[in-house]
């Protein structure tokens, strides 16, 4: 009882909410870049928040059914058909052997979410499937998905359907105010450098993916060099040399060298994932407590999003 | 110690602005005192050089909390000793030029013979001040200043697994095939990082760590692979 991958896409990576407790050997967290429509897709499939699904960055990826089953596909607007007949995102469908499940190219924002009832069954390294191509962890043989991948998951010929009103469904804008918290090297950043960063508009380079996007704009000059290597959260924002910011995510190492002007709100982050090079980012300056009030309400947004049920399927 | 905050769901702590056993020590002290006041508040922690990332979960504490908490660490961590803490590991090594291809250059260069290189490097006790790059990299400090050597130019492509390296006042042994700057001088036999075993990794930052030279059939004895 599978789905079996007939096209990967461009990048099509399994993933459960991510590896922690693991810094201490050097291994980085992996998990979903868009965790807000990671979560929801688990909350349509009436699954657990750390069940496995596939991330699909851009598009193109294709599966055939060997199993009778619920699929839900949440994040980018990535057109959805089953068997060539497009479907709606951001809601559960049934799917049976024999089906093909198709995703086309993302026309809004760039990371999608494919869920299945109960997740797909894969064997946990270090806690969880989280696919770390990097450190050759997780998913399938620590890779991205390739054609003929089987992923177990099992059979299910009732389930909820489940959706999202529209009204409630994300936009991915073409630009975006990321809220930062200051701190880790901040204070040598002089204000000049500082006023800079916070008022200038940043580009997305062609230079993003899972461990950081890469942003393009004046050079923000540091007093200091380097620092003896140190802990990087998630959404910490680096200074190399050359100025230009790296928001760190996922993918990230755990340890580096350069000056960090603070770390983006998580929530943030974790939007801006959504965008594509050439995108427009601004940053703003929050409180750790305004961080937190943001955490909580985003929390509990989620966990209460109403979902409404569809009526009965008579498609089929 | 001060703290720093670092994102919205995490606080680092600095133990010190330099490289050294005494601060090594307060990252080991900080790091099993930050374990116990934050319980199971507390996701992950990444101790480095001179500080501690501490990583903990927003939904269930705020910052205030937990540096409240860490105040609270702060006379335990300052008497922290140096001689104190982390296990000792020894880790053979095979020093060769079949298997460290910069081990001549770097004698050569440091104006001392292989035999005095090999000495000054298995002789000293390291540190492992912190864990990064690549799951598994252990970053040992520190090595004697007459066999520090700069990284190369251009970085190779492909350093072998286990290969032994120096790069300043660094050694390491390279856990997995992967492209690197440091210098070769030998080969470690023991794996490094293995996901498969338990523990997958023979050290951990704050542990002791002695380089014992061996010979080439040890070195095969023990599963070692030459190039």
């Amino acid at each position: 009882m599978s789905l079996v991958v007939r096209q990967p896409g461009l990048l099509s990576l399994l993933q459960d909410s991510g590896r922690f407790g693991q810094h201490g050997i050097g291994l980085t967290t992996g998990g979903p870049l868009d965790r807000e429509a990671f979560e929801l897709c688990q909350r349509l499939l009436g699954n657990s928040a750390d069940c496995t699904a596939i991330e699909a960055s851009f598009g193109g990826l294709e599966l055939d059914a060997h199993t009778d089953t619920f699929i839900c596909l949440t994040g980018a607007t990535m057109p959805l058909a089953i068997n060539g007949r497009e479907r709606d995102l951001w809601t559960v469908h049934r799917v049976a052997v024999g089906d093909h499940i198709s995703l086309g190219y993302a026309s809004d924002g760039c990371r999608s979410y494919l869920g299945v009832a109960g997740g797909f069954s894969i064997a946990p390294q270090f806690g969880s499937t989280a696919t770390v191509v990097r450190e050759q962890l997780g998913g399938l043989r620590g890779d991205k998905l390739a054609p003929g991948d089987v992923l177990p998951c099992a059979r299910v010929t009732e389930h909820r359907r489940l959706h999202l009103p529209q009204d409630l469904r994300p936009h991915y804008q073409q630009q975006l105010t990321v809220r930062v918290i200051p701190g880790y090297q901040q204070q040598h950043f002089d204000r000049l450098e500082q006023r800079r960063f916070f008022s200038s508009a940043w580009t997305v380079s062609q230079r993003c993916d899972r461990m950081g996007y890469r942003l393009e704009g004046p050079a923000i000059r540091c007093e200091i060099e380097g620092i003896l290597s140190e802990g990087i959260c998630f959404g910490a924002i680096q200074i190399p040399a050359d100025g230009q910011p790296i928001v760190l995510l996922n993918d990230r190492q755990t340890i580096g060298g350069y000056p960090k002007m603070g770390a983006a709100l998580s929530l943030d982050a974790a939007r801006m994932t959504q965008l594509r090079p050439g995108s427009t980012v601004h940053f703003a300056a929050i409180s750790p407590h305004s961080a937190h009030n943001a955490l909580h309400l985003n929390h509990w947004r989620i966990q209460h999003m109403p979902l409404q049920e569809l009526p009965q399927e008579r498609d089929r | 110690m001060q703290l720093s905050h670092a994102g919205d769901n995490a606080v680092i702590l600095y133990l010190g602005d330099s490289t050294s056993a005494a601060v090594a020590a307060r990252v080991q002290a900080a790091a099993a005192a930050a374990r116990q006041v934050l319980g199971a508040d507390l996701v992950d922690l990444v101790p480095s050089y001179a500080s501690l990332l501490i990583i903990y979960d927003a939904l269930r504490t705020d910052h205030m909390s937990v540096i409240q908490r860490l105040h609270g660490i702060q006379e335990e961590v300052a008497a922290a000793s140096a001689s104190e803490g982390g296990r000792e590991i020894l880790l053979p090594v095979y020093y060769s030029a079949e298997s460290g291809a910069d081990l001549e250059r770097l004698a050569q260069q440091c104006e001392l013979s292989v035999e005095e290189v090999i000495a000054l490097h298995s002789e000293t006790e390291y540190r492992v001040y912190a864990i990064g790059f690549a799951p598994g990299f252990a970053y040992l400090g520190e090595v004697d200043p007459r066999i520090a050597a700069p990284r190369l130019a251009t970085p190779r492509a492909k350093v072998p697994r286990g290969a032994v390296a120096i790069a300043d006042r660094q050694t390491a042994v390279y856990p997995a095939v992967s492209p690197g700057g440091w210098n070769l001088i030998g080969n470690c036999p023991q794996r490094m990082f293995d996901p498969d075993a338990n523990p997958s990794m023979p050290v951990a930052v704050g542990d002791r760590v002695r380089f014992e030279p061996i010979s080439r059939g040890r070195f095969l004895e023990l599963g070692g692979e030459l190039p």
